[in-house]
């Protein structure tokens, strides 16, 4: 069996508490001390650190707000590529593999795992200790691959997904937009606060529902 | 394989058309009644802890797994086809209920002209202006026919709308070029959005007539004929690709399984896979289905009646050997012919204030028809149909809508720039929608891939579909006309023009696929006769969408179901007392 491996990060650098304020600026509430262990699924710690940081330059986290390091996307990677996703249990795998027009979207045999491993080879083990600006080049390079693109939607994805996916921590992703998560009812909001925003304190399903949802990548793979 | 107690009926595919008519038959009759379903059981319970969009509408956790089954598709049959890998333009459904579990609501009538097109259009322009590869067909059932059938569905699932048109009498604030309407709308309309707000009055101060999409998102409590009660909508804005938790859109699950439930002589066996329809002589004996552990029965019938959506009624058709697989070639044949889609267009619209759009329901929405059907065209630049153009509101989930931002705010898109420019625009951001009607070619269909299978080993469905001039005119005129409405609604519209790009098959457009087992009055003409019963195996009726000769601009759910009470009409009437060919 796999030697568990773990992801060490400072927990301040994590979601934590925050708040949320019209201005689209969150603020921490309480900063957390030292680090926390993260147990990884799929990646070991090096190509944790590596693709941690191709999300952090895809979505920074910056004087705009938070990005991909607060939020954990690298943790909600991690459980995507371990679950049934990752194996490419949902996708039709059947040959013969050709290449067509783009509109018939991805048509090669590689699934989401063997793709992050190939991608990961071409960034570099110590991708993580280039300097930003050789990062941004790395992946500029690297824009109109497979790898890239799944890695932008995943980045995205792990931002803005509900926490239980792994990603979102603190519903940083959700606080940044302004989106509430899922919510009851907008009975009595939806025809009021026409050109106003309107911004209810954002909760996530395990909050909205008292009890853990499930998500899919819990599934057997 | 495994031979079971012989029932009357067979129904393949337990969604909305299999159970609408299976309802009907245990309801009226008494013949013993199975549905069987290849996906698993579903109920309310399943949808409380839906709500996430990650595994419902980005991974589509409710959908058809295409790993087992897909479709190929090439864009003529000069080109090879490729399978459709991973979804996709549109979403087949699995499971108790089928597509109308996660579907969106929005109930259209068609209007009268589409079930006489081939006619209409021929009275209007003369034949000779008629683009030469044009397929469409005249229904042999007409609008006057079905009427009472629309409404019959309309207060099953309590669709909400406001009527323009009662008996001739035209109504502001409802939709003056609807077909002539009965009676109002079981349901007042849904509540207004701010998007759809400013879609009504801009669209008014330009001289079109806006009113409210109908939907099958109830705006208030509802008891339906069959006694059904179910709550109002409350916007939850998790509504398309999701199943309601409360029970507020209409689903199979929700309207017909109540009253099914009730009846001993019907049962539901789910995690069946038809893979046959087996015939002798000209009749169907029975269906032969593989069940979730991979044994093999075969289900004798007296009837069998195919309701697996389009995709798989043209594809069990072809597998099971009924009927006359169409060649495009010789203009011959039957089976697989007229595949049509749903044409989509419109533009992108930017505000300089929020909408708030996370709020909404699936048919939240204003919409103009001033141009539906051939409304206000004169055909002479080819455009001989349009479509409806309307603002929804159907709740904008923050994974799909990051990073919407008008063309050039950003080089790339991604990184510190594009972040800034995403978090600007969010949530101002519309789109100006068109549905627009697809009309049936001689290039389109469907027939059985030579090289791709399923699970099983089956050869999988292929499409051979491409967009041909009139919807890139379709596409321009409703690029020009939402370029119209936009600053009236106080936003600026995309200035990228649509680019008459190729069919796409992963860019989402509508589940709304029709044709390949068409209706009409002749065998030569089409698979079914007018009753959706099938010209050579009499004793089989093939339900759905699949038997539209062409597409309106309106989604085709409710006509579906229109259809079906119309067959289940002429079957309990007619067939079960003296079975026969009925046409
Ligand atoms: C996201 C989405 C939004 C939509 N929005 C709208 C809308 O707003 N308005 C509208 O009019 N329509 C809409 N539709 C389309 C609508 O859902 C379908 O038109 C409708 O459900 C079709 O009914 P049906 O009975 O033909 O098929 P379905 O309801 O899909 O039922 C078919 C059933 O057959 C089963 N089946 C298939 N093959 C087999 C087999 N071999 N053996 C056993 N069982 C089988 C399937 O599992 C399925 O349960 C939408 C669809 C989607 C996906
Ligand atoms: S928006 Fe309304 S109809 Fe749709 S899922 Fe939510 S409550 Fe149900």
């Amino acid at each position: 069996m796999k030697r568990r491996e773990f992801l060490t990060i400072p927990a301040s650098a994590l979601g934590g508490t925050l708040l949320y304020t019209l201005a689209r600026e969150p603020f921490r509430l309480q900063a957390q001390e030292g680090t926390v262990k993260v147990p990884l699924r799929f990646f070991t710690a090096g190509e944790a650190r590596v693709i941690a940081t191709a999300c952090e330059r895809i979505f920074p986290s910056d004087a705009n707000g938070p990005g991909a390091k607060e939020a954990g996307v690298v943790i909600y990677i991690d459980r995507q590529l371990a679950g049934p996703y990752g194996a490419d249990k949902y996708r039709y795998t059947k040959g013969p593999f050709v290449d067509s027009y783009p509109e018939h979207g991805y048509q090669g045999k590689e699934n989401p795992r063997e793709t992050y491993h190939q991608g990961i080879a071409k960034l570099g083990n110590n991708f993580d200790e280039l300097p930003v600006a050789e990062q941004i080049q790395k992946l500029q390079s690297m824009e109109k691959t497979h790898f890239f693109q799944l890695l932008r939607a995943h980045t995205i994805e792990g931002m803005f997904s509900d926490p239980m996916h792994g990603g979102n921590a603190g519903l940083i992703g959700w606080q940044l937009v302004g989106f509430p998560g899922p919510r009851m009812s907008y009975k009595e909001d939806i025809d009021q606060h026409f050109g106003a925003e309107f911004r209810p304190k954002p909760a996530s399903l395990e909050q909205i529902m008292r009890r853990p949802g499930k998500p899919w990548e819990d599934e057997k793979a | 394989m495994t031979n079971l107690k012989p029932v009357d009926v067979a129904i393949i595919g337990g969604g909305w058309t299999g159970l609408a008519m299976a309802k009907e038959l245990v309801s009226r009759t008494s013949v013993s009644v199975l549905a069987l379903e290849r996906g698993a059981p579903r109920t309310l319970a399943d949808y409380a802890m839906d709500m996430d969009e990650l595994d419902y509408a980005i991974r589509l956790r409710m959908m058809q797994n295409i790993a087992e089954e897909t479709i190929t598709h090439r864009h003529s049959a000069r080109d090879s086809a490729v399978p459709v890998r991973q979804y996709g333009s549109f979403h087949p459904g699995t499971g108790v209920g089928g597509a109308g579990e996660h579907w969106t609501g929005m109930c259209f009538r068609f209007m009268p002209d589409i079930f006489t097109l081939r006619t209409h259009l021929t009275e209007k322009h003369g034949a000779a202006h008629l683009p030469a590869d044009l397929a469409v067909q005249d229904w042999g059932v007409t609008y006057d026919q079905l009427e009472p059938h629309y409404w019959y569905a309309e207060q099953m699932m309590g669709v909400s709308g406001k009527a323009g048109n009662l008996g001739g009498k035209l109504i502001d604030g409802g939709n003056i070029f609807e077909s002539p309407r009965s009676q109002e709308y079981p349901t007042p309309p849904l509540k207004h959005s701010y998007a759809s707000f400013l879609f009504k009055e801009a669209t008014r101060k330009l001289g079109y007539h806006p009113y409210p999409t109908p939907a099958a998102n109830l705006s208030e409590n509802f008891t339906n004929p069959d006694g059904v009660t179910r709550p109002g909508c409350v916007y939850c804005g998790h509504c398309s690709r999701f199943g309601c938790m409360i029970g507020a859109k209409s689903q199979p699950t929700n309207t017909l399984l109540p009253v099914l439930r009730k009846h001993k002589s019907f049962q539901l066996r789910t995690g069946s896979w038809v893979r046959r329809i087996v015939h002798e002589n000209g009749r169907a004996t029975g269906v032969q289905f593989t069940d979730a552990n991979g044994d093999e029965f075969f289900q004798p019938a007296e009837t069998v009646v195919l309701a697996s959506f389009t995709l798989n009624n043209v594809r069990l058709l072809y597998l099971s050997k009924i009927g006359t697989p169409y060649d495009p070639a010789a203009g011959k044949g039957t089976l697989g012919r007229n595949l049509t889609h749903q044409v989509q267009g419109g533009a992108r619209i930017f505000f300089d204030k929020p909408l708030n759009a996370f709020m909404g329901a699936g048919c939240v929405g204003q919409r103009i028809s001033d141009y539906d059907g051939g409304n206000g065209l004169t055909g002479e630049d080819g455009l001989l149909r349009l479509g409806m153009l309307s603002a929804n509101s159907n709740g904008e989930l923050p994974i799909a809508s990051f990073g919407a931002l008008p063309p050039g705010t950003s080089k790339a898109n991604w990184g510190a720039e594009w972040k800034a420019a995403s978090l600007q625009w969010r949530d101002r951001v519309a789109q100006l929608s068109l549905a627009g009607e697809h009309m049936s070619y001689r290039q389109n269909y469907m027939d059985l891939d030579p090289s791709y299978t399923d699970k099983f080993g089956d050869p999988l469905l292929r499409f051979t579909l491409n967009w041909t001039d009139h919807e890139y005119k379709q596409q321009e005129f409703a690029y020009d006309l939402s370029a119209k409405i936009a600053p009236a609604m106080g936003a600026k519209v995309d200035p990228t023009r649509p680019s008459r790009a190729r069919y796409n098959v992963i860019q989402y457009q509508s589940t709304h696929i029709q044709g390949g087992a068409m209706m009409g009055a002749t065998p030569e003409t089409s698979v079914v006769n007018p009753y959706l019963q099938h010209w050579d195996v009499p004793n089989l009726w093939v339900l759905g969408a699949s038997s539209f000769p062409q597409n309106a601009s309106g989604n085709p759910t409710l006509t579906a179901l229109a259809v079906t009470y119309w067959a289940a009409d002429a079957v309990i009437n007619k067939y079960l007392k003296h079975p026969r060919r009925l046409a």
